[in-house]
């Protein structure tokens, strides 16, 4: 579904010095970042970093300010979601994936319903919906009992991995998952990580925008910290380890200074300790990134 | 690709019919229905005469008309609290529009048409561009319209009712495409009744058969997740409202050319008895959920309870008192059906 070739030359998808600001709010500056066909690039910050801005000039939804933007080596300006989509950028957001009561295949195919017939007998071809959903799904490597049960009755992780093989069958060439791990245990959070890995084989740019360092380092090639609107820090996997990225993203100095504080008034400010990067997950659940079973 | 979609998973035992009949939304509206028929087969000897069932349909077409779009809006996520005093504002206009300006009411029912569906497409743009309650917008909409229906009239006929309209040229093809009868053995149908089930059977088939159907699902179900995937939300939603529109025009003639002049004053209250036929008939008040057929099983009920109760020959004041008290119960019985069903599949 895409050529790969040339990646180095083109990415699929470049931000230079990008910024945004809403009212008198700096919401992002000079934010630039990467993301190649077959590669995984992540976005790291704490709340308020601005990782929700990022998203949404890289989905369409808001136009950025300054910067440029381009995909494919051509300079873009998108003016709504539809348009980011026609270039090929699907978005899977967190909160706002799916119909939770309607059944999975209407879900597969909403906003792109296939259909037979003329005239007024126009209707869904309801026999292709069902089956495609059904072998799309099996391509990632989902297997799911019937698709005619309500999305809403599937796991948070399964209805993630729904919408990221919506996003691949409908010819996205690169994909955004907007904190497709966040409210998922570990088990479930490993199966979405492996479909995240399989969209990256079927030759997908990535952009995955995480809190959780510990996901990231686990598929990530290259990573863009953000902190306060600004980059702190961009690298590629080979530059950096988990243990870097980890102090990095939790503020890397103002940690140090966090401990010397906390250090000398234990029983005042105990509670703070929990501000390290949050829901630290064991990786005991390693992602079968190159199980040849995810491969398409 | 296409191997693999005709295999069935073994993993899922066949569901029995049973089962499945228990995941539909209308379940609850037909065990209520039941319930209410045989209550009347036994408190109200005429209920069971076939002339009474031609009387309990035609009243049940009269509030299915307008129940089965009040239901795919309510499915959309919305509500219309002008519907009721739409039906009578349709029919004024095309009333009024012949009686004064025209010597044939084909002109009037025409004019009336557009009239309405502005109306109705009035509501949906206000609500999409201003983004408000539909519960707010309708509201104004309901009180400006109440307001129109007895101020214009009076205004223009010196009257709270309109002229009679019963000897204009096409008053006769009019009356028969609108509000004509015709008589199988002893029972008196109304062909408001066919209107009603072709309206139920389209609605049926767009609902569940074509891209508009899926859209206003997702609509109601979740607007944001909709929009995202490049659903025209708003233009569904317009378009549910003018399709109360078209029905609000449907009911509005026959309203007229059954009687030949219309009192300006009615309607008020009946956008009430549309919602409650919908929710009986399993619409989630939430949206994303019901069906069509649902709406009419609703209607059925109605009809059945406010001829029932005259059959009985109880004080009709107490229809209220009933109907009250079916939603309630419908309501509860379609929460606990659902419960059931969504533990057991």
């Amino acid at each position: 579904m895409t050529t790969t070739t040339d990646t180095a030359a083109a990415p699929l998808v470049a931000l230079t010095d990008v910024s945004k600001s809403y009212g008198n709010v700096r919401a992002l500056r000079d934010v630039s970042l990467e993301v190649h066909a077959g590669e995984i690039t992540c976005v790291l910050g704490d709340n308020g970093a601005g990782k929700s801005t990022l998203i949404k000039i890289i989905s369409g939804l808001h136009p950025h300010d300054s910067g440029s933007y381009a995909v494919a080596g051509e300079q873009v300006r998108h003016a709504s979601p539809r348009d980011a989509l026609d270039r090929g950028i699907a978005t899977v957001y967190q909160d706002l994936a799916v119909v939770p009561l309607m059944p999975v295949w209407r879900n597969f195919f909403l906003g792109s319903e296939p259909t037979k017939g003329r005239g007024p007998l126009r209707r869904l071809d309801v026999a292709t919906m069902r089956g495609t959903t059904r072998a799309a799904l099996l391509r990632m490597g989902i297997d799911l009992r019937d698709v005619d049960q309500p999305i809403g009755t599937l796991s948070g992780g399964e209805r993630q991995c729904v919408a990221i093989a919506r996003a691949v069958h409908f010819g996205a060439r690169v994909l955004v998952l907007d904190e497709p791990t966040a409210a998922l245990g570990v088990k479930q959070s490993g199966m979405v990580l492996k479909y995240v890995a399989a969209a990256r084989d079927a030759g997908l740019g990535v952009v995955l925008i995480t809190h959780n360092p510990h996901h990231a380092f686990l598929v990530g090639d290259r990573f863009v910290l953000l902190k306060r609107g600004t980059m702190s820090g961009s690298h590629f996997k080979e530059d950096i380890t988990l243990d870097e990225l980890t102090r990095e993203m939790a503020g890397g100095s103002e940690l140090d200074e966090l401990t010397h504080e906390l250090s000398r008034a234990p029983a005042a400010g105990a509670p703070a300790a929990g501000d390290t990067p949050a829901a630290d997950l064991p990786a005991q659940d390693p992602p079968a990134a190159t199980d040849p079973e995810t491969r398409a | 690709m296409s191997d693999l979609a005709a295999v069935a998973d073994e993993r899922l035992a066949p569901r029995s019919t049973a089962r499945r009949l228990l995941g539909r939304p209308e379940l609850g509206a037909v065990v209520g229905a039941v319930a209410v028929f045989v209550f009347f087969a036994f408190a109200a000897d005429p209920f069971l005469q076939w002339s009474s069932f031609g009387t309990v349909l035609y009243a049940s077409s009269t509030i299915g008309i307008m129940a089965v779009p009040v239901a795919l809006l309510m499915i959309g996520g919305e509500f219309d609290l002008s519907a009721g005093v739409m039906v009578t504002s349709s029919a004024l206009v095309s009333s009024m529009f012949s009686f004064q300006m025209t010597a044939n009411v084909w002109v009037g029912v025409g004019v009336s048409l557009l009239v309405t569906l502005a109306l109705g497409a009035f509501n949906g743009i206000m609500l999409v561009r201003t983004k408000l309650p539909s519960f707010i917008i309708t509201l104004g909409t309901f009180l400006m319209l109440t307001g129109l229906n007895l101020g214009l009239t009076k205004l223009i006929s010196g009257t709270v009712a309109t002229k009679s309209i019963g000897d204009m040229e096409g008053f006769p093809a009019a009356h028969d495409l609108f509000a004509s009868h015709w008589t199988v053995g002893s029972v008196d149908l109304q062909v408001t009744i066919a209107w009603w089930l072709g309206l139920v059977a389209v609605a049926t088939w767009v609902l569940l058969r074509t891209r508009a159907g899926n859209w206003i699902f997702a609509a109601g179900g979740n607007a944001g997740a909709a929009r995202a995937v490049g659903v025209p939300v708003a233009r569904t939603k317009v378009g549910l409202y003018m399709a109360v529109a078209f029905c609000a025009w449907i009911s509005g003639q026959h309203l007229l050319f059954s009687f030949d002049v219309v009192q300006s004053g009615e309607g008020v209250g009946n956008e009430f008895l549309y919602i409650i036929a919908a929710v009986i008939g399993g619409c989630l008040m939430t949206g994303g959920y019901g069906s069509a057929v649902g709406s009419a099983v609703g209607a059925f009920i109605f009809g059945m309870t406010s001829k029932g109760i005259v059959y009985a020959q109880w004080n009709p004041d107490w229809f209220k008192f009933f109907l009250g008290a079916m939603l309630l119960l419908a309501t509860l019985l379609n929460a606990w059906v659902r419960k059931r069903a969504e533990a057991t599949a």
